[in-house]
């Protein structure tokens, strides 16, 4: 813009990135967003982090556009996400605990009120398997009160929305076979080595 | 609890926080920017569900930062009933005659000037930002233009 006047005026403002990022942490800390985001880096690659009023919504590898999981989850769950560091810390302090192996439990708040109450049921059988131990899709049914929903119970570890801190990856097909995962087998092999297991 | 269409919040935080910014900063000044700049993302944020997704979010933001900046002006005028703040950023200096000029008009032709200049809005949004008729939100641009034209 040529104008003097209009050139003054729209002169660049650096100070609003720093008041965006304040504006974002305090709006996720005092609870006026919704959902919370971080990504962190890890050894299985980037993860994204969203937190909500009830503890953690979200930990998935980030494959896709951020921008089309943020979208998905606006129209999901609420528009009023915000990026912050600060409001995800808790769980990535567990999860840097645990790639360094110094932890066999997460322990952050998880948000279970948000699954439907079969795949409550399945995914809270699923943490309940100790750290370095393994079940069977068939197991986990079982033990979600369902013996003969392997099949329904394999779907919904497909969908659990808490990738590593609820760990699906401890959950093989029955006789030995591995079994899928939805962030690629290779993390469910690395993951498992982590926690040393290796008869596999 | 679903609102399809709306973007994720933080969206419009990252792309219009520039221009909120920059028009706070020529109605209040840099001073004061800062605690009208949170106030105006709250507000929007509490607001964001109500959205009509059709609607446009950089007028709507800049209508509410319009609103907390007079709010300010007017508890300011309140408390130290006397001198405006000076707008813009002080410091600046070759520019200082052009943030005094600004800081020295009515709060209206302030606005109407911010809006135009930074917001790049039209006429009818200003109008509608400022809660005026369009007839006299272009007055107060061309009044304001006119006083500063004629200062510098």
């Amino acid at each position: 813009m040529s104008d003097p006047i209009g050139r003054v005026l729209a002169a660049p403002a650096p100070q609003a990135r720093d008041a965006a990022r304040r504006f974002a942490d305090r709006a996720a800390a005092e609870h006026a967003a919704d959902l919370a985001y971080g990504i962190v880096a890890s050894p299985l690659g980037d993860l994204l982090l969203v937190s909500g009023h009830n503890g953690l919504v979200r930990m998935h590898y980030l494959d896709e556009p951020l921008q089309s999981v943020l979208e998905a989850l606006a129209s999901s769950r609420s528009p009023r996400i915000v990026a912050s560091r600060a409001a995800v810390e808790p769980w990535e302090r567990e999860l840097d605990e645990y790639f360094a192996g110094r932890r066999r439990r997460f322990e952050a708040p998880v948000d279970w009120e948000q699954m439907p109450s079969f795949q409550r049921r399945v995914l809270r059988a699923t943490a309940a398997i100790p750290y370095g131990s393994t079940s069977t899709y068939g197991g986990v049914a079982a033990q979600a009160g369902s013996p003969r929903g392997q099949r329904a119970a394999g779907n919904a570890l497909g969908a659990n929305p808490l990738a590593i801190i609820i760990p699906c990856h401890r959950v093989l097909r029955s006789g030995g076979a591995f079994g899928g995962y939805t962030g690629g087998v290779d993390r469910k092999h690395l993951l498992l080595a982590i926690e040393g297991v290796t008869a596999l | 609890m679903s609102d399809q269409g709306l973007p994720p919040f933080q969206q419009l935080l990252e792309r219009y926080s520039e221009d909120v910014w920059r028009t706070l900063r020529a109605i209040v000044g840099a001073q004061a920017a800062e605690d009208c700049f949170q106030e105006t993302f709250l507000a929007a944020l509490r607001a964001y569900p109500r959205l009509r997704p059709d609607s446009k979010p950089r007028a709507w933001l800049l209508t509410i930062a319009h609103n907390k900046a007079i709010d300010h002006l007017r508890k300011a005028a309140r408390e130290r009933s006397g001198a405006d703040e000076p707008a813009g950023d002080a410091t600046a200096q070759p520019d200082r005659a052009i943030w005094g000029a600004v800081a020295a008009l009515p709060p209206r032709q302030r606005a109407a000037v911010a809006l135009r200049f930074i917001g790049d809005l039209s006429h009818r949004e200003i109008a509608a930002a400022i809660g005026c008729s369009e007839e006299a939100s272009r007055r107060s641009l061309h009044e304001g233009l006119a006083t500063l034209r004629r200062q510098l």
